[in-house]
């Protein structure tokens, strides 16, 4: 047996007492094997990687029972610098954020024969051929060149094959992967994925793939650890954990992901399968319904609020001592679409390919180069900026990062109510207060939580105080730019619902900016597939998914975790 | 790298606007908004005939226009003629008077920026335990007592009572300068600790807490290793926009410290002009202080592409 965990209790120390992060886990991984441990933020899967790689920050936390057994020794035991000679050697690990994970001032090259020279005991010159190998095996192009890079001048997902790449310099026996693939674009995780596999098989190391997401390691683990609460609820091989799944909490994980085959008129949360005591419950089978999606529209009901014609944004690429420009940039080029009340446009793509800027232009929170931007029959697209501020109460945003995208020095209150006073909505501070209250209802919080700040939520929480304040101003049309993306998909899953429930009750019109295929499946009417700002191809979802006109489209929905393990 | 000079380049022109409008506002402190000079240096007893004689050689009948190009004149020449009291030429003078003053600067810099650091990285490494709070307790402590009091007691105590050092004056030379320039190196020094380590420390925390330091632990890095290289590397960056803007001040010299201590320095010479309403002194120092600022805030944006590799010049 490669590593043994067995009855492992990890506690933290805070102001309110002795919290338990990890509460008797226990399992096992044999070389050439993947374990997958599963479960949302808080559960404990991090915590429990980072007691096996001896990294728990002591105070304030503390292995209090158990033994982590590497190769028959217990690693508990060991001592800082026993323990450093495994790190990196024999045990390492590959990090959820690459574009912070490396440091930023040296290079690719030094990073990597930092990690050689430790523990190989290799010259700098040496340790230099074999980062420039390394490299090349983890599939950088010009290795030879990109030694010497940046992490900066890298993209995300060569950031990442770097990790990998430091990870396995010295040939570890186990590999330890933190939600390596969350991060990046769908196409990128594939390729990320393969590697790691690929990698895995070559050197027949022990893997340790930490996800919140099933769906991804559907494929890829020989078992599954699925953690809740701090404990293991549920620990199988994968086929049973995905075909016969005994826990109500695995049983959600498994139906709240969107899928690109069936569109439920929901999806199914925790909460539909176990209640707050962990009772397992049967969810209703009303939300399971399918819903055929089409471009049915009633010409009254659904008339055309926003078209866009032929809309650009180049950006000026400056040069010369009089920063004459030289080129442009095109973030967005030769854009047009209509879009319908009460209708969900989703706009895909992969990073980069021009489709947050398209989401900004359109609420003039950029200047576009040229083209039309007709909201009810109006022309927006060069009205002056004092004349935007009526409009700005019809056109909202939710943003991606619920961590900073509120202000952490202002309650929630002050949070939802600014933008009323800001677009003179309600007459009075109590009347605003009490729209408030309304509301944090509406998105299922309770209106007691007004008077508290961002950090006392969570993801979640906070995504939804981010919907109630666009809907503070009583918008006809919300921008969601990858609104659900930095959230765990049991999350995810809760607030599709709520956009979905929200447009339902008030009417409202959506363009879903998203990376994630399966999520604008579920929630889009209507697909637009974004590449270097330009639509390539755009058609009704099923349409999209099923019968995609363009290469690019056929690319993006491969490149999908299938989400079903390799056997069956 | 053509960007890169294309930058510097533009820069250096960006100081011509800049030092117009220093010269402006030079212009309009000493030669509209001062009261007369010419009574100023003659007293109270000047007939009107002798204040309009000095008011010509001093070239205050000039129209203004004459009297602002005259100002942009030796901002750009370097030439500002000569002292009132003294008739020497200022740009001797500031030279003659630039080295005492960067004799005590430059090494009290040097000493209290390396030993600040030092600290800074030891009660980083210590966080939380009780050698860092002794240091942060120590540092308001001596942030608290005044400069005064530490002169005052300093020349008492150790120039007085012990005799270790000299009370006050300046005698040019290696080491006869020695006597002369500890004294008020070590009170700089002290001065500027307690502020520096609060400030590096609160830098090297911010980077500790970063994933990149965890990506280093998890190589197999030991805590001394991770702090020493990639911490300190990283923290370089916020320490260097700290340092490189006091710069400047040094070659300016410190006013209470050379005063006190009868150092012939930049800052005693700008206390005496500002005593004796020497304007054309006070007008040299003011551009002075504003052409070092504007070439120390370029050359520090030039160190940033050194120390940070995202930075680029363009």
């Amino acid at each position: 047996m490669l590593l043994s965990v067995k009855d492992l209790c990890v506690d933290f120390s805070t102001q309110d007492g002795t919290m338990r992060a990890v509460n008797n886990v226990s399992f096992n991984i044999e070389e050439g094997k993947t374990v997958g441990l599963v479960g949302e933020s808080g559960s404990g899967k991090s915590v429990t990687s980072l007691a096996i790689m001896g990294l728990i920050p002591d105070p304030p936390g503390k292995i209090s029972q158990g033994e982590i057994l590497y190769k028959e020794q217990d690693l508990v035991k060991f001592s800082d610098a026993e323990m450093r000679a495994i790190r990196g050697n024999d045990i390492s690990m590959v990090f959820q954020e690459p574009m912070t994970s490396l440091n930023p001032v040296f290079t690719v090259g030094d990073q990597l024969s930092e990690v050689l020279m430790l523990h190989k005991n290799m010259s700098r010159k040496e340790a230099w051929e074999k980062s420039i190998e390394l490299l090349n095996k983890v599939g950088i192009p010009n290795p030879k060149h990109s030694v010497g890079k940046y992490p900066h001048e890298m993209s995300g997902g060569q950031k990442q094959r770097v990790v990998i790449a430091m990870a396995i310099a010295c040939e570890p026996r186990l590999l330890i992967a933190d939600e390596p693939t969350t991060a990046l674009d769908v196409t990128i995780q594939k390729q990320v994925l393969d590697l790691m596999l690929e990698l895995q098989d070559q050197y027949q190391m022990g893997l340790l793939f930490i996800t919140h997401d099933l769906g991804v390691i559907g494929d890829i683990a020989d078992e599954v650890v699925v953690m809740y609460k701090s404990n293991v609820v549920e620990h199988n091989t994968t086929s049973k954990i995905f075909y016969q799944p005994q826990h109500p909490y695995t049983k959600s994980l498994l139906a709240c992901r969107p899928s690109s085959d069936h569109n439920p008129k929901r999806l199914l949360t925790v909460s539909d399968f176990m209640d707050a005591q962990g009772n397992p419950l049967t969810p209703e089978t009303s939300k399971m319904e399918k819903v055929e999606k089409d471009f049915g529209y009633d010409e009254e009901k659904n008339p055309v609020i926003l078209e866009v014609n032929d809309l650009n944004l180049h950006f000026p690429i400056k040069a010369g001592l009089f920063r004459r420009t030289v080129d442009y940039t095109k973030a967005v080029n030769g854009v047009s679409f209509k879009l319908r009340k009460g209708k969900t446009l989703g706009l895909v793509g992969e990073s980069g390919c021009g489709k947050t800027t398209l989401g900004r232009t359109i609420l003039r929170l950029l200047d576009p180069t040229s083209g039309e931007i007709i909201y009810r029959g109006k022309n927006i697209a060069d009205l002056p900026k004092y004349q935007l501020k009526a409009l700005r109460s019809k056109m909202q945003i939710i943003f991606q990062d619920p961590y900073s995208s509120l202000n952490p020095r202002m309650t929630v209150a002050e949070i939802i109510m600014e933008p009323m006073i800001l677009n003179n909505i309600k007459n009075s501070k109590k009347e605003r207060f009490e729209h408030a209250q309304w509301l944090m209802k509406k998105v299922g919080l309770e209106p007691e939580q007004l008077s508290r700040y961002p950090h006392e939520f969570s993801g979640g929480q906070r995504q939804r105080i981010s919907i109630a304040r666009a809907l503070a101003v009583d918008p006809e049309f919300i921008i969601c730019d990858e609104s659900v993306s930095a959230l765990d998909v049991s999350v995810q899953a809760q607030v599709l619902n709520l956009l979905l429930d929200l447009q339902d009750e008030f009417g409202l019109t959506y363009i879903f900016i998203s990376h994630d295929l399966s999520v604008i499946n579920f929630i889009a009417d209507e697909v637009a597939v974004m590449r270097q700002g330009e639509i390539v191809e755009m058609n009704t979802a099923s349409m999209v998914y099923h019968q995609p006109e363009q290469e690019y489209t056929r690319t993006l929905l491969e490149a999908i975790p299938r989400g079903v393990p390799k056997d069956e | 790298m053509n960007g890169s000079w294309n930058y510097i380049l533009r820069r250096l022109l960006y100081l011509i606007p800049v030092l117009l409008g220093v010269c402006l506002l030079i212009f309009v402190l000493f030669n509209l908004v001062a009261p007369d000079p010419a009574a100023l240096l003659l007293g109270k007893h000047a007939t009107p005939e002798q204040i309009l004689e000095v008011r010509q050689n001093l070239g205050l009948t000039k129209p203004l226009y004459e009297q602002y190009f005259d100002v942009v004149k030796s901002a750009f020449t370097f030439d500002f003629g000569r002292s009132w009291k003294t008739k020497q030429s200022i740009t001797t003078m500031i030279r003659l008077r630039a080295i005492p003053s960067l004799t005590v600067s430059l090494p009290a810099f040097v000493f209290s920026t390396i030993l600040s650091i030092l600290f800074a990285l030891l009660v980083a490494y210590y966080r939380g335990k009780g050698i860092d709070l002794f240091v942060r307790v120590s540092c308001i402590a001596m942030m608290s007592i005044s400069s005064l009091a530490y002169i005052l007691f300093f020349q008492w105590f150790f120039a007085y009572k012990m005799e270790w050092f000299e009370i006050l004056g300046y005698e040019p030379g290696f080491p006869s300068v020695l006597p002369f320039i500890s004294l008020p190196i070590i009170i700089w020094v002290i001065l500027s600790l307690g502020p520096d380590i609060r400030f590096y420390r609160t830098v090297i925390l911010d980077e500790i807490y970063q994933d990149y330091v965890r990506t280093a632990k998890a190589k197999g890095l030991s805590d001394r290793k991770v702090l020493l290289k990639h911490v300190l590397r990283n923290a370089m960056i916020p320490i260097l926009t700290y340092t490189v803007i006091q710069l400047p001040f040094l070659l300016l010299g410190a006013l209470l410290l050379e005063s006190f201590f009868s150092i012939p320095g930049l800052g005693d010479m700008t206390i005496e002009a500002l005593n004796e309403s020497d304007f054309p002194v006070l007008k040299a120092m003011a551009i002075l202080s504003a052409v070092a600022y504007v070439t120390f805030t370029l050359i520090q944006d030039i160190l940033y592409t050194w120390v940070d590799p995202r930075v680029k010049l363009n």
